[in-house]
Parts: C-alpha cells; structure tokens; sequence
C-alpha cells in the first residue's frame, strides 16, 4: 500500500463520511475494545520495562560482587579471616575484600532473628565481601587456592541464585511483551469483527455505492477512516486511564521491593504515547484487510 | 455503443435470456417490453455490468464487459446512468446529497457547483425538495429524483427499469418527458417497461425502437403496440 493510498485513505471528507450511517454497536464495540485494550497495554508495558530494569540492576549489581563465608571455631575465626584477606589481596580481578563488622552481620540477621542478636553467643561464621574488579574473578582457581590455604573459607559468587532470579526478571519482560502483542492480536481480531458486521450491515449501500460508480477503495475509505479514528480515540482515553492507574501505584522503595516500582520512569513515561498510533494502526490494517475481502464477497 | 451478441444468461438451472443480439447506438430510444419475469430487468443489469453473460459477448464503449477489473466496471458505472425501479437511495441522506452522491464517489464532488445541482432538481421539478430525506418523498418525486442521480454525471446512456410503475399517469408523462428530453441532448435511452400506454404515448414525442422479450428471446414488437 502506498504513502498515497494511506493518505486518501485517512483523510478526512466529511461529506464522503457521511455515506455510511454513524449509528450503530460496531461504533461502542470498537471504542470500548480499544479502549480496554490500551488500558491492559499500558500495564503490560509497565510491567515489562520494570522486570527489565530488575533483570538488569540484579545482572549488574550481583555479577560484581562475592561473598566468602569462613566457618572455623572461635579461636581459629580471626586467624582464617586475616588469611584469607591475605590471599583475596594477592588474587586478580578482587578490587577489594572486607571483613562485615559485627554490626553489619547482625544487621543481615535481623530480619530473621531480630535486633537484639546476641551475635558473640552464636556460632555464626564470618563474612567477607569482595568486589570484583578487572579482568574478573577466577571463582574455580579462588576456590582452589582457599581450600588449601583456609580450610574453613567458603566463596559463594552469587551465580547460584543469581541466575534463576535474573532468568526470572527476564520472562516476566518476555511475557509483558507477548501480553502486549496478544493485546494487539486481540483488538485486531475484535476491530475486523466489527468491521465485518459494520459492512454486512450497510450491505446495501455499498450496492448503491457500487451501482453509481464507485470504487472499492471509496467505499473502504469511509469504514477504514471511521473505525481508525475510533480506535484512535478509544485507545488514546484507555491509555490515559491507564496512565493514572500507573502514577497512583506505590512509588519504588527499598521496602517495598519488586511490588514497588511498577511504573514508568525517565523516558519510559513517553512509551505509553504509542500506544493510541499502534491502537490506530491495527485497526487501520484489520479494517482496510476486512473491507477488501468483504468488497470481494459482495461483488 | 451498448452491444449484445448473442448474449445468454443463466441463473441456476434455468436460461433466463438465450441468445440475445442487440445495438444500442448513439442517441437512440428503446423501450423495452414484455411481461413481469420476462427479463427485462436482467437484460438492463447485463448493460450496466451487475450481471455478467453466461455465454455470448457484451461491449460497452468498445470495451468487452467481461474482462473489466473491478475499477474499470465502476468507471463503466459513470456512463451508464441507472433509473432502478425501487430508486435505491441511502434514506439517512438528504435528497440533494442523493443526487449528488454519483459527483462525490467519482472525485467531481468538491468541484460542484450547488447552482447547477439545484437547476437540475428544478428540471425535474424538485428545486423546493433539496432537504427532504427519501422516506419523505412521494412515489413521483423518487422517481424523478432517481432521474436526476442518474443523470447528474452526464452519462452516455440512461436505462430506466420500470420508471412509471409506482406512479400515475399523469407523473409518468412528466417523467417520459425528461427522458425524451434527455434523448434530444443526445443521450442513449432505454426504458424497460411493461406499460404500453407510456409507448404509445411515447410515440408522438420520439422515434422509438420497441423490443419485446418473449420465451427469452428478443424481438422488435410489431404494430399491435
């Protein structure tokens, strides 16, 4: 289809408009379809970018670091812990390794066990944490060197839970954006369905169109223009609904974790804008692919 | 101009018209006649390209009708002005927009001039009707509103099917009238019609071929009209 077709077929002539009565369900089914439509995308499309900025900050933010885990009796816990700070300082690709205070570990424990965690009392082992610098840990050979020098140290890069929760974060984005192309499935179905009913119903005055000389591509402008902007016009009030449904979310917060965040930020806000062109778009396609096939039929 | 040669046309398991031959030329006048059934309508749809021949060929401006695409067909359409017998307006228009209807769908609707859709409303006597929706109009005022949509493109030919039958005798003088009108500015007239007392009266006005179909075939009637 040319830029030309596209063009006659969108432009507005009120007066060829008028050929086709106005009135009708099909003009509330595909306002409401639209509408509800673009209501849902917005919310796929939120869902989406938000489990991929997870997937990314998790990526980012677990891949640079490791933890060692030295568990050694009480006497032998400050000796291992000096040992193995000697031997992460002497590894490539540690940027740095510290020990956790003791504030800082019953900090960790808290949430399970409370504040008032008599840390001295329990046989809690002693964490460091490392930050992985250039060119990257060698956990196999790190682990190697541990085992023969610190026999109560154990690295846990992260990569076993790592993993699935990125792998997680990085289908719940798939899945937004399949939600998103079956929403778009769906209002293209639903439009052509009402598209179809639109031309059977006026069956007749395409056989008047017809019989004083039009062309199909006349008679398929004024439903393909009709039901464009309605979608249009839906899917931009379905949008904007959805948008305010979005700003009255929870704002992101440490707390509050996944749940939070949801919503659009940066220039994410300005995704959301696609949503009533793509609604019209779909629509222009379902309704010009329904007319012609049905122009042929009637013929 | 029109052409039929040896044209049949078949609906399911019964011929409807068997081998017809005929030559509408350049501004003359036909009536077309013959009983309810016999064909008439079907042999007006196979002139302006709503029916194809079974078999057998049919020219239309030098054009062979059954090789047309469909733009084609529709610019066929804008030669052939059609009166249908049931007038077949969109009754959610005004008449004015009716009658204009054949300017809009071939692009000459932004260059109309209201001044010459209302002189040809008056023609035909509906100057004073412009706002009225079809539902509105009487059976005479249809008709003669038909008339003028069908003309308004300034078509080669005119094929009116039963233009008179919903009307008295004293509108279907009014309407043989503007199609006599419209032979003399030299277009090519067919009336189909089962109404002999229009043919007669026809007779003094115009120098008229008369055609009868009959066991579907075609035939020039004879002087018993």
């Amino acid at each position: 289809m040319s830029k030309d077709t596209i063009r006659s077929l969108l432009a507005r002539d009120k007066r060829a408009d008028r050929v086709v009565p106005p009135s009708g369900y099909t003009a509330q089914l595909t306002l409401f379809v639209s509408g509800a439509m673009a209501f849902l995308a917005v919310f796929a499309l939120a869902l989406s970018l938000a489990s991929g900025r997870l997937a990314d900050r998790w990526a980012s933010e677990l891949a640079g670091a490791a933890t060692l885990r030295i568990n050694a009796p009480a006497e032998q816990l400050a000796a291992q812990t000096e040992a193995a700070l000697t031997v992460l300082s002497q590894t490539p690709g540690v940027a740095s390794a510290r020990a956790l205070s003791a504030e800082e570990q019953v900090a960790l424990l808290s949430p399970w066990f409370g504040p008032d965690l008599p840390l001295d009392t329990l046989p809690v082992p002693q964490l460091i944490e490392i930050i992985e610098g250039e060119p990257g840990l060698d956990a196999a050979g790190l682990r190697l060197r541990l085992g023969a020098e610190v026999p109560g140290a154990v690295l846990d890069d992260h990569s076993r839970w790592r993993e699935p929760l990125v792998e997680a974060a990085r289908s719940l984005r798939r899945l937004g954006w399949v939600s998103i192309l079956l929403i778009g499935g769906a209002t293209a179905a639903m439009i052509t369905l009402a598209a179809n009913a639109s031309l059977a119903a006026n069956a007749q005055i395409i056989e008047v169109l017809r019989l004083i000389g039009a062309r199909d591509r006349f008679i398929a402008r004024a439903f393909v223009r009709r039901f464009t902007y309605r979608a249009f016009f839906g899917a931009l009030v379905g949008m904007l609904v959805g948008m305010t449904g979005v700003l009255l979310l929870p704002e992101a917060s440490q707390e509050g974790g996944f749940l939070t965040g949801l919503g659009f930020q940066g220039v994410g806000w300005l995704l959301p804008a696609l949503i009533p062109l793509l609604g019209a778009a779909v629509a222009f396609l379902a309704t010009w692919t329904a007319a012609v096939r049905k122009l042929k039929e009637l013929s | 101009m029109i052409e039929l040669e040896n044209v049949s046309y078949t609906y399911g398991d019964g011929e409807l018209l068997s081998d017809v031959s005929l030559q509408l030329q350049p501004g003359s006048f036909h009536f077309l006649t013959g009983p309810s059934g016999a064909g008439k309508t079907t042999l007006l749809k196979l002139c302006y390209g709503a029916l194809l021949p079974t078999s057998g060929r049919l020219n239309a401006f030098e054009q062979d009708i059954a090789r047309l695409d469909r733009d084609q067909m529709a610019l066929l359409r804008r030669r052939v002005g059609v009166v249908h017998q049931d007038c077949r307006f969109l009754d959610h228009m005004t008449l004015a927009e009716n009658v204009a209807l054949p300017l809009m769908v071939s692009g000459k609707g932004e260059n109309a001039q209201k001044e010459d859709l209302l002189e040809l409303l008056n023609w035909v006597g509906l100057g004073t009707r412009l706002d009225a929706l079809p539902p509105e109009l009487s059976g005479g005022e249809r008709q003669r509103a038909a008339l003028a949509r069908a003309v308004i493109l300034s078509p080669d030919v005119v094929l009116a099917d039963e233009p008179t039958g919903n009307v008295d005798w004293e509108m279907s003088q009014r309407l043989l009238r503007l199609l006599v009108e419209l032979n003399k500015m030299g277009k090519t007239v067919l009336i189909a019609t089962h109404d002999l007392s229009l043919i007669r009266a026809a007779k003094s006005q115009v120098q008229a071929r008369v055609l009868r179909i009959s066991q579907r075939q075609i035939q020039l009637a004879g002087a018993d009209l």
